[in-house]
């Protein structure tokens, strides 16, 4: 990607709107790996039965980095920071949807040329609609 | 796992370190546990080639290291309400990280017991590399 390419004005086109909701279903193996990655030992959450709470971080993930890439053709992102809230544990096949939104939007000269500083606001609801998690994820595109 | 009790918790008392040393393997471990695919975290030349002076250690992983250290600490009645994270530095695989934390903040409120700390990571060369706040409720000895 050529330097300074980036089309901001493309992606601002995208602030405050929501993505289409995506469900996923929580599988025992899933929980388990997660653990296992962090290299958690905890109790809790090693019959795959109870997600640690930052499992949320792997809901839906996969699809946001690559709808984020796409918005801009990034050359990579960076995540600049995280924030989450909690308000029920995610338990073993739980049915949770997540929905993203870009929320704001700067842009700055860096060193690699454009870059987009990006807030998205996700909620995480369980089957039964209850907000089991909202997380906001500082993003830099460039 | 020893259970924490808000009765135990001083503004000021230290949070019990969690240690991690995070290797490529583990980075992978995390790609495929999350579904992070960004080549900046397992393809040395793509990662130089943004600027990154080698493959780096996903921000949430260390967000997710965070967590571990709240759950570590609360115990297994203790809920873990909000945890944020902000990203200041690259890790590195290999480096030896210390996840440290001390309590800022008790108060009850609506009868639940609210205590908040401030979390920070740090490498060998005792550079915070990232740092952020938790909010957990505790229960009460009594």
């Amino acid at each position: 990607m050529a330097e300074g390419s980036l089309d901001i004005d493309r992606l601002r086109s995208k602030l405050g709107a929501e993505w289409e909701p995506r469900s996923y279903q929580i599988e025992r193996e899933m929980i388990r790996r997660f653990a296992r990655a962090i290299g958690d030992p905890n109790s809790l959450w090693q019959d795959g039965v109870i997600a640690p709470p930052t499992f949320i971080l792997a809901i839906g993930f996969e699809q946001f980095v690559d709808e984020v890439m796409s918005l801009a053709s990034f050359g990579t992102v960076l995540m600049g920071g995280t924030e989450l809230e909690f308000y029920h544990p995610i338990r073993l096949d739980d049915v949770i949807t997540v929905s993203f939104k870009l929320t704001s939007l700067r842009e700055r000269q860096g060193k690699m040329g454009k870059m987009a500083f990006m807030t998205f606001d996700s909620t995480y609801k369980s089957q039964g609609q209850e907000l089991v998690a909202k997380c906001r994820q500082m993003v830099i595109g460039y | 796992m020893e259970q924490l009790y808000y009765e135990d918790v001083t503004i000021g008392s230290e949070i019990t370190p969690l240690v991690k040393q995070p290797t490529t393997r583990q980075l992978v471990m995390w790609a495929g546990a999350v579904g992070d695919y960004l080549p900046i975290h397992y393809d040395k030349d793509f990662a130089r080639s943004r600027g990154l002076s080698g493959v780096i250690v996903h921000g949430q992983l260390v967000g997710a290291f965070l967590g571990q250290l709240m759950t570590d600490w609360i115990g297994e009645k203790g809920i873990l309400k909000k945890l944020s994270c902000s990203y200041k530095g690259m890790n590195y695989p290999g480096e030896v990280l210390t996840f440290r934390g001390k309590v800022t903040k008790k108060y009850v409120e609506d009868g639940q017991r609210y205590v908040e700390c401030s979390l920070w990571a740090e490498n060998s060369k005792g550079e915070k590399t990232a740092s952020g706040m938790a909010i957990v409720i505790l229960h009460s000895r009594g």
